[in-house]
């Protein structure tokens, strides 16, 4: 049996997808979270069951891409849960009449039920559901209400192949509310008096600004003090282990390759190179920490509903580097990790928007891997030389912005977004989302460094590294004004980004060519991870074009800094 | 009086009597409920001909300045 969970955008349905399905996925507080069909099982009875957890949707009626999408795949589904904001019941049962033209049985989930009280909403469920014809459960999928009922009634559902005109269905939904919905009058709660100061000009730029210093702030804080007292004293105990090893295996390959280069007779967990030194110490010292950071504070910020204010608050700036204000929720998650943000850019509507977007993200927007790096290396010169860094690529990101959508032809199509209200985020879906992404960095990153630092071994060790160092050296030393050395970190880059800041540690480079390799190690191309997923979202053709801008803003910019710096 | 919902003055409520499109256009705002006869309170129009602020039914939605010119309504 297939079940499909259909509804509107941001109604809740990933949530009660992981409800039924006991499948993770990210899921937060704003639209179009979930741009991919997730599938699972659920066992219904003696048997499994395929649940299909379908991309948001308002109506049935192909007019784009999605909505053809959502219709085909109700022809192959035997049932239709429909997830239905509770808080909102008149525009969520348009999609149910429609559901409801479509000879497949359907049942209603009135989710965000616990929300309903306390704003001020009674609905009459036995009344809706005999007006509806269908069954009709209030769930909270967040804290599980109501989930083993809906599960419970699902043989219940019963086709209808009604065939209404939009006029009718409007009327029919407008009888339906005015019988089964009261509304009581009631105070404004806080929350939705933050809601109001948070998207009005002149009290919600300065807050998205503070909020904006507050989570840079955040992420440093407890990114350095967990380096400091937890794992810096994690990887000392590990120390007499390493050297015993590296006593053991004596001068060589094998040595070169596990334990690295000692400095002055010690292992350097940072420069030493090796694929149990540094290739440990990297994923889990230098960056794991910043990785945590960082999507703690996302999490919260995804499941308030927060972002689409924000996007709604630049939207005007956004227009004029042609994308519309959604196009910072990519941005914002490529600061975790350019997948998920090259991924997000399927909540843009047009193929321009997604080229530019995308770009965009892939040239300026380090990851959090990157910068955790970059902290460690440029942090030591304070904050001056981290600011000369982030306002480049700030600057390049708004400059190309401009020149790209002055250069591509294209409409912006004009914003029209839900801005969600305001939630207090649930800890235990807040705890499985951080573990969830954690746990996919940790699988993802230690091997690709383990790899990554091993490569770098094997290329050093065959003279591959030399070679390429001389063909490119024109380029990298006379305009950008690297050592040679530094096209190691480069190779390198394609594979792991925070890998190849690290290479650049033993280089002995200055502060202005330490600025000037991590920009071009940002800019230059994506990581190969990265770059699969643009390649899949983008074409060739384009994904092509997008390279090649890559290659060029990097030479640009690195010779630039090179001649003002 | 009939004007636009992009010059209704911030915290005033007022009634969509038309919507000058076409059944795309018209779809697209009913996604939102946002259809002849409703009444919505504008909260705010953000600057540069940033987008319009709304609230209909509860929730927030931000509307283009574009848009929002084609959106007429009655201050009540």
């Amino acid at each position: 049996m297939k079940i499909l969970l259909v509804g509107n955008q941001n109604v809740g349905k990933s949530t009660l997808f992981s409800r039924l399905t006991g499948v993770n996925v990210i899921t937060s507080n704003y639209p179009g979270t979930t741009v991919e069909f997730k599938e699972g099982k659920m066992k219904l009875g003696r048997e499994m069951a395929q649940v299909i957890d379908v991309p948001g949707t308002y109506n049935l009626e192909p007019t784009s891409k999605a909505e053809e999408v959502a219709t085909r795949m109700l022809k192959e589904g035997d049932i239709v849960i429909n997830v239905v904001d509770a808080t909102n019941l008149e525009r969520n049962l348009y999609l149910t009449f429609q559901l409801m033209e479509k000879n497949i049985p359907v049942i209603v989930a009135l989710n965000f039920w616990n929300e309903t009280r306390h704003k001020g909403i009674d609905i009459d469920v036995k009344k809706l559901e005999e007006l509806l014809k269908v069954p009709v459960i209030p769930t909270t999928a967040v804290t599980g209400e109501g989930i083993k009922e809906l599960i419970s009634r699902l043989n219940d559902a019963v086709p209808h192949s009604y065939r209404n005109s939009d006029k009718e269905r409007w009327t029919r939904i407008g009888e339906i509310i005015k019988q089964t919905q009261k509304l009581r009058q009631k105070d404004h709660t806080l929350l939705e008096r933050i809601e109001d100061l948070t998207i009005k000009p002149l009290t919600g730029i300065p807050i998205a600004i503070m909020v904006l210093f507050l989570i840079f702030e955040l992420v440093r804080f407890i990114g350095e003090n967990m380096i400091t007292y937890i794992f810096e004293p994690l990887f000392e105990l590990y120390t007499p282990l390493a050297m015993g090893l590296s006593n053991y295996l004596g001068p060589g390959v094998v040595h070169d390759i596990l334990i690295g280069t000692l400095i002055g007779g010690e292992i350097d967990y940072v420069q030493s190179m090796g694929v149990l030194t540094t290739g440990l110490f990297v994923p889990i010292a230098m960056v794991l920490p910043y990785i945590l950071a960082f999507y703690l504070i996302l999490g919260i910020l995804e499941d308030t509903g927060y972002l689409p204010r924000v996007a709604t608050l630049v939207d005007n700036i956004m227009h004029k580097i042609g994308m519309h204000g959604m196009a910072i929720i990519p941005m914002i998650l490529g600061l975790g990790c350019n997948v998920p943000g090259a991924l997000s850019t399927r909540i843009l509507e047009t193929k321009r928007q997604r080229f530019i977007a995308a770009t965009l993200m892939a040239i300026t927007v380090p990851c959090m891997a990157q910068i955790a790096m970059i902290f460690g290396l440029l942090g030591r010169y304070g904050i001056e030389a981290l600011g000369i860094l982030f306002g480049t690529l700030f600057m390049v990101w708004v400059v190309l912005g401009f020149v790209l959508s002055r250069v591509m032809k294209g409409e912006i199509p004009e914003t029209f977004i839900e801005l969600p209200n305001y939630r207090t985020p649930c800890m235990s879906c807040m705890n499985k989302k951080l573990l969830m992404r954690m746990r996919s960095f940790l699988k993802e990153a230690i091997p690709f460094v383990l790899l990554g630092v091993f490569i770098v071994n094997i290329l050093y060790i065959s003279g591959i590294i030399g070679f390429i160092s001389d063909i490119t050296a024109p380029i990298i030393v006379n305009i950008i004004g690297l050592p040679k050395e530094a096209v190691a970190s480069l190779v390198i880059g394609f594979l792991r980004k925070d890998v190849a800041v690290g290479m650049l540690l033993p280089l002995g480079l200055t502060m202005k060519q330490l600025i000037i390799a991590s920009a071009i190690l940002t800019m230059y191309f994506p990581c190969v991870a990265t770059f699969v997923v643009m390649f899949k979202e983008l074409g060739m053709r384009d994904m092509m074009k997008s390279s090649l801008i890559m290659i060029s803003m990097a030479v640009i910019v690195g010779g630039l800094l090179n001649l003002i710096l | 009086m009939e004007i636009s919902l992009l010059q209704v003055e911030s915290g005033k409520t007022v009634r969509i009597t038309r919507l000058k499109g076409g059944i795309g256009f018209q779809r697209k705002l009913a996604s939102l409920n946002i259809r002849v006869g409703k009444t919505v309170r504008k909260i705010t129009k953000q600057p540069l001909r940033g987008p319009v602020v709304i609230e209909i039914d509860n929730t927030q939605i931000a509307i283009g300045a574009g848009m929002a010119m084609r959106i007429f309504v009655e201050v009540k």
